[in-house]
């Protein structure tokens, strides 16, 4: 059990705790996740570590309530406990002085992306970090994310906050001013970091991805994970979360993530009818 | 039947007793145990049939080598309390062993009584006497030798793990067991499905071990929560025992195996049995069984999960296995289960590819016709593929389960801890030590994918040599025990 210190709303429908989690947070290294589960008859779901902090034994934890497991997290309270937390789980981000890298974060991926960031700077590296979302209200962890980067780009959909358009647009603005870029990190929709890697690839630069697939035990045990990376099958659980985004099977991964969409769905339904409160 | 009558036939000549089950018609239906058990006098009278013979054959054929004619006989005389004692003085997991052993190569296969006619029913006994003890709530509590203030850490709380916690903790040291998933039991609770082994029985053995005074801390992943190295530097523990199985699914490496609707049977029995998904939505973890299911595998993982299939709802499932009835790998009785309640045996068909759809979900599986040709290494008939025979089984769902190999979390974190070129920990099988001092490794991370059974004897002999190195004594064999311990009372 963790017992959830604060509880923040940082956007409609997206949370952020502080769990006490002493065990995990002295371990954590940036790119890793966590495995949790709400109740008795919760299901396993891993979720990306935003921040930790080995010293007081703290681990952040950052999800948008969009199905019946992240809308149950979401009804617990700072003093209530999370029944079940296991981690760090995945292998960290490979950390080296790069040179420059852009970190591209997709609307709640702003919140992973942020102890990367940190970590690549304590590695001596310059890093631009590129920030997307809808809109100025769904922007999360901007001021986290300016504190330790060198340069934060803002893009909005709809313009409500810094420039109107895409993170991939920025991207390219910043290839095509001949900026000495050595490496790309993405995080976020699987479709943004598709969309990140079709840049990438005509300009053969190296790209980070770090994915999220479905999981069952998060310790390479079940394979509900795999993802076909240069042809071969992974277990994004234990070889990855992070990847070469050049290899990556994307359209693979945007099926297997949609394979339980009935199932989830049904179950968020009859969740929202019949229980509403707490599970 | 009166004990008169019992005596006045010999005991050769009495008909093994039946185990009753569930009706295939019902059960296929329901997750419940099919094996019901034995009655009382359904027990006595099969106890009767054992002669008791002098060699004890059938002890030697047990991996943890229970007395078996002792305990039959304390059934003769309803001494049920007696018996259950006499099987744990070596046997931890009666009523698990009880249900899953594999009793017809083991002890059952050496049975005097086998030589001519039925060997005795020594498994559906051992599991008679723990229900027995379990439904009186007398699983006992053995006297514990004084407190060493040692410490020893057990990783992993499947069969091997339990075992060697419990007779640890009866040696006085102190024990804590590391679970990486949120339930205490590993395969006997992720695996082995309710209607082969409830998991009542199994919460039952972990409650005995914990309430014996082991700690059991789930949710701990050695190698990544805390390294076995900081286990033994920083958290003080003093020897270490590796029972993490081999929890790796391996895969055929043939095309489409990632199409939606392909489960490992780890994964597909882990939905099932540990998340409970046949209960969905009630529990929140989904499983997708489409209307025609094929399982690839002849083990009992293979039976496993096509039953599983088959419970939940499908109406055609398939065993497509490589090689002939004869070879197959799992229990006789589980595959006689299988094929009463309905699954379609695709005997000598080996898959080559998995067909998807235009959404990438599977709607087929294109299976190559094998013929058994010359033994090889395993000494099995070896299957070899007809030119030109391939056909497709249309099925929305495919099991993988042709076994598993060594997970690499703990080994590859672990500083001076060898294994082999599988990824499998190396030991001195005998005392269960590895290349490490202080660290002990036995199950299914040692030998491979085995059984229950084989996993809780390894633990057993770690459990010795663990207390031995503990005390500071020199590690010794079972025979090198013995004889000092004979030595010592000259």
């Amino acid at each position: 059990m963790a017992r959830i210190k604060v509880k923040k709303t940082l956007a409609p429908g997206v949370r952020q705790f502080v769990v006490d989690a002493p065990l995990i947070a002295r371990k954590a290294k940036a790119g890793q996740f966590v495995i949790l589960r709400v109740c008795g008859e919760g299901e396993r779901i891993p979720l990306t570590i935003a921040d930790s902090d080995a010293a007081t034994g703290e681990l952040t934890i950052v999800f948008a309530e969009v199905g019946e497991t992240t809308t149950k997290l979401g009804k617990l309270n700072a003093g209530e406990e999370i029944l079940d937390l296991v981690g760090p789980l995945g292998k960290p981000t490979h950390l080296e002085k790069f040179g420059t890298v852009v970190c591209i974060a997709g609307g709640i991926g702003a919140a992973p992306v942020h102890p990367i960031v940190k970590a690549l700077r304590k590695a001596g590296n310059e890093v631009i970090t590129i920030m997307g979302s809808r809109n100025k209200d769904l922007m999360i962890f901007e001021e986290e994310l300016r504190k330790v980067s060198s340069e934060v780009i803002i893009t909005t959909d709809d313009g409500s906050s810094g420039r109107q358009g895409l993170v991939t647009e920025v991207l390219w603005e910043l290839i095509e001013q001949g900026k000495k870029i050595d490496l790309v990190v993405a995080i976020g929709p699987v479709v943004m970091m598709q969309a990140v890697c079709h840049v990438t690839r005509d300009r053969c630069l190296p790209t980070v991805v770090s994915l999220n697939p479905i999981m069952v035990d998060g310790t390479g045990m079940c394979g509900a994970c795999r993802v076909t990376v240069g042809g071969v099958t992974k277990f994004v659980c234990v070889d990855g979360p992070e990847f070469d985004g050049l290899k990556v099977d994307f359209d693979e991964l945007k099926m297997r993530q949609r394979m339980y969409l009935a199932e989830e769905k049904r179950a968020f339904e009859e969740y929202k009818i019949t229980c509403g409160g707490r599970c | 039947m009166s004990e008169q009558q019992v005596k006045k036939t010999p005991a050769v000549k009495q008909p093994r007793q039946d185990m009753p089950r569930q009706d295939p018609m019902v059960r296929k239906h329901n997750f419940s145990e099919v094996a019901l058990g034995y009655t009382e006098e359904m027990a006595l009278r099969e106890a009767s049939r054992c002669i008791e013979c002098k060699k004890q054959p059938c002890s030697k054929g047990c991996p943890v080598n229970v007395d078996i004619p002792a305990f039959i006989s304390l059934i003769k005389q309803k001494d049920y309390p007696g018996a259950i004692n006499k099987i744990k003085e070596t046997n931890s997991l009666p009523a698990v062993c009880g249900r899953v052993c594999p009793q017809e190569d083991q002890c059952e296969k050496y049975c005097t009584l086998g030589i001519k006619g039925e060997s005795v029913a020594i498994g559906r006994l051992e599991r008679f006497v723990a229900d027995a003890a379990m439904a009186a709530g007398k699983t006992g509590k053995p006297a514990l030798l004084p407190a060493t203030g040692k410490k020893a850490a057990v990783v992993g709380s499947g069969p091997s793990g339990l075992a060697v916690a419990g007779d640890l903790i009866k040696k006085g040291h102190q024990v804590t067991i590391f679970e990486a998933l949120h339930k205490a039991g590993g395969v006997l609770v992720y695996g082995i499905p309710e209607f082969r082994l409830p998991k009542q029985i199994v919460q039952t053995e972990v409650d005995y071990v914990a309430g014996l005074g082991a700690e059991v801390k789930c949710n701990f992943v050695v190698g990544l929560t805390m390294t076995v190295d900081e286990l033994m530097t920083e958290a003080g523990f003093d020897a270490v025992y590796l029972g993490n199985g081999a929890g790796l699914p391996y895969f055929m490496n043939i095309p489409g195996e990632n199409f939606n609707g392909v489960y490992s049977a780890n994964e597909f029995l882990t939905r099932s049995n540990l998340m409970k998904a046949y209960s969905f939505p009630g529990n929140d973890t989904p499983i997708k069984v489409g209307k025609k299911v094929a399982v690839v595998g002849g083990g009992n993982v293979a039976m496993d999960s096509a039953r599983t299939a088959i419970r939940l709802g499908a109406e055609e499932v398939y065993i497509v296995y490589r090689r002939s009835h004869a070879e197959l790998p799992a229990r006789k009785e589980e595959v006689e289960n299988a094929e009463e309640e309905g699954v379609i045996f695709k005997l000598l068909n080996n898959p080559v590819a998995i067909i998807g759809d235009d959404k990438k979900w599977v709607k087929a599986i294109r299976c190559q016709r094998m013929e058994l040709g010359e033994p090889d290494q395993s000494g099995r008939k070896k299957p070899v593929a007809v030119p030109g025979s391939e056909f497709d089984i249309e099925v929305n769902t495919v099991v993988i389960a042709i076994g598993q190999g060594a997970n690499p979390l703990v080994a590859s974190t672990t500083s001076a801890l060898n294994t082999n070129k599988w990824g499998y920990i190396v030991t001195d099988e005998r005392t269960g030590a590895t290349s490490r001092p202080g660290v002990f490794a036995g199950g299914d991370i040692v030998t491979g994918a085995a059984t229950v059974i084989l996993a809780m004897g390894a633990g057993k002999i770690a459990a010795r040599s663990i207390d031995r190195y503990l005390k500071d004594q020199p590690l010794l064999t079972a025979e090198e025990e013995a004889a000092a311990a004979v030595q010592d009372k000259k």
